[in-house]
């Protein structure tokens, strides 16, 4: 059996398959359950119920959205441009999916362990802009245009301190791979001595993903829904997908830059028990229940403050942290020579 | 074998779609083409073993060189019956340019020659199998070719500080918010408690619940409360007053905002 997985083509083939599936079908299942996890936390920090008549505690109320947006009516506004409006939502869904293909869940167990893992991160996350940007600009209508010029500046603002977040941590791992990046974690993780990084790295991340309290590409109270604003049914549907797809998947990149990936708190029994899988998704959640949190608690973001925080704060203070790691790790000699 | 077809298949939709860029209408479809282009010459890279600079290639190219040209693009005023009407008049000189070009091409193939041991010191891929990419070109870039990498990050340097002191307007007119000084406002700077007589009003208090020090009344003619504000209520009530607000002496500006 082994013999036919992993020494022959179509094996191989099949093999490749099964683990996408293994990765894709709880992620989907997990961005499902996330839309309603995100109402019932919501609706219990602000004393209400949620969701709570299909099936027990409402955990139907998933798929009943999920069929309501099938059933619905894929509308293409007049003037807008056919091929471009119904290319974008399955972009930006396509996008949220294939940057899973370098996550590693344990040691070793990601579907491609490649060299430049978080290189390819960062150029899949960069790409994001491109959904937002062309559904805004073929829906043919201002406030979905706006919307698209609006995501297009931030995310290339916040793009910035992230690539430098990242450099940081780099200097620390020696390594561009994923797996040798949560290893080099072994012993601390680099939230404790990089704390200002990681709350940099979060925030960024908001903002990379849309999320309040830099939600203004959608900014519902003045641009009705920004750049989706024409999108209906399964188009709509591959959007919101999408969206909650990327927090997944920025929740994903804190926990490996910051937080250890799969690996326990301290390598002690009753922590080893559990696998590392379970341990990196016990963090995604953690991180997905602040983004929610964060979007309960905060008022959103003016334009010109939001750049103001991206340029001016964000970008001085994660060079200057960037230098301030280089030396040190110069000065102690700790830092990790040539990587192999 | 596969790897040839996959080349292939890159190198043609490269192709077709940098001929697109040019040929396109909408100059949009011809952003989209040139992303496509780029997406294709990173995955060339790939098949050459060359994966950080085809990572590099879609980060800084498609992810921020073409945004901005997508973002600009979207946003011009492109009339397409008025771009057909210049094909006549700028048709000789685009050709005279595109022949130059053509003759200089055709000049440089004539005359190509390669080193003769290209195939000792040029390596596209790391010569060792256990050195990564990242770090083969960290050794040659940080080592053998330091200044001539600094120099063109200086270039790149002066470009952008060049950019922004190009464009960077200071607009007088223009209402900027200064968040220090709103962080630095204080209750005692800004608020004046007054015991208000009852029935009495603010008016016979001045009027005017703030500092005099926090706020410039002599800059705003007319302003409620101020002195010559008085005086134009007092010959308004007379009837002998034409002019409602005389502008102090003194007068900063004359807005009335």
């Amino acid at each position: 059996m082994a013999d036919f997985f992993f020494h022959t083509t179509l094996g191989q083939l099949l093999l490749i398959v099964l683990e996408s599936l293994a990765v894709l079908v709880p992620l989907l299942l997990g961005v499902a359950y996330l839309t309603l996890a995100e109402r019932k936390v919501m609706a219990a920090m602000q004393l209400r119920k949620g969701p709570n008549v299909n099936g027990p505690f409402g955990v139907l109320q998933a798929f009943a959205d999920a069929i309501k947006m099938l059933t619905k009516e894929t509308v293409i506004p007049s003037g807008a441009n056919r091929m471009l409006f119904l290319f974008a939502p399955f972009l930006t869904f396509s996008l949220a999916m294939i940057a899973w293909a370098v996550i590693p869940t344990g040691n070793g167990l990601a579907i491609a362990n490649i060299n430049v893992g978080i290189l390819y991160l960062l150029a899949i996350s960069s790409l994001g802009v491109y959904g937002m940007l062309i559904a805004g600009w073929a829906s043919n209508s201002k406030y979905a245009f706006l919307g698209g010029l609006r995501s297009a500046a931030q995310m290339v603002s916040y793009e910035v301190s992230i690539g430098l977040v990242i450099v940081s941590v780099l200097l620390a791992v020696g390594s561009l791979n994923l797996n040798d990046i949560v290893l080099a974690q072994r012993h601390v993780w680099f939230c404790l001595p990089m704390f200002p990084m990681f709350i940099v790295f979060f925030i960024s991340a908001l903002a990379e993903t849309n999320r309040a309290p830099f939600d203004l590409p959608e900014g519902e109270s003045e641009l009705v829904a920004g750049f989706f604003v024409e999108y209906s049914a399964l188009a709509f549907g591959l959007f919101f997908l999408g969206e909650y797809a990327n927090m997944f998947l920025m929740s994903g990149m804190v926990s490996i830059l910051f937080l250890g990936g799969w690996l326990p708190p301290l390598a002690i029994a009753p922590f080893t028990w559990i696998p590392g899988p379970l341990w990196l998704i016990a963090k995604i959640l953690f991180c997905l229940f602040v983004f929610i949190w964060v979007r309960a608690t905060f008022p959103r973001y003016r334009y010109d403050q939001l750049m103001r925080l991206g340029w001016k704060v964000f970008l001085p203070f994660s060079l200057a942290w960037m230098v301030l790691t280089a030396g040190f790790l110069m000065v102690t000699g700790l830092l990790p020579g040539g990587a192999g | 074998m596969m790897t040839q077809i996959v080349f292939y298949v890159f190198a043609a939709v490269l192709v077709l779609s940098a001929t697109m860029v040019v040929s396109a209408r909408n100059p949009v479809h011809s952003v989209l083409f040139l992303i496509l282009a780029f997406f294709n010459a990173a995955g060339l890279f790939l098949i050459a073993g060359a994966e950080f600079l085809a990572m590099t290639l879609v980060i800084v190219y498609v992810g921020a060189v073409a945004v901005l040209f997508l973002f600009v693009v979207m946003m011009l005023d492109v009339n397409f019956t008025h771009m057909r009407e210049g094909v006549q008049r700028y048709a000789p000189i685009g050709g005279v340019v595109g022949g130059v070009l053509l003759v200089e091409l055709l000049m440089a193939f004539m005359h190509w020659r390669s080193a003769t041991n290209i195939g000792q010191i040029a390596h596209l891929v790391p010569s060792s199998p256990t050195r990564t990419n990242t770090a083969a070109l960290g050794d040659v870039i940080y080592t053998h070719y330091i200044f001539l990498f600094q120099a063109c990050a200086l270039v790149l340097l002066v470009a952008m500080i060049g950019a922004i002191v190009l464009t960077l307007r200071e607009r007088p007119t223009g209402r900027r918010q200064n968040i220090d000084r709103q962080h630095d406002r204080m209750p005692a700077g800004s608020l004046e408690m007054l015991q208000v007589p009852l029935g009495a009003g603010v008016d016979a208090q001045g009027g005017f619940l703030r500092p005099h020090e926090s706020y410039d009344i002599a800059a705003v003619p007319g302003t409620y409360g101020t002195e010559a504000w008085r005086e134009a209520e007092a010959r308004e009530a007379d009837g002998t007053a034409l002019v409602i607000a005389t502008p102090a002496t003194g007068t900063k500006g004359e807005g009335n905002e």
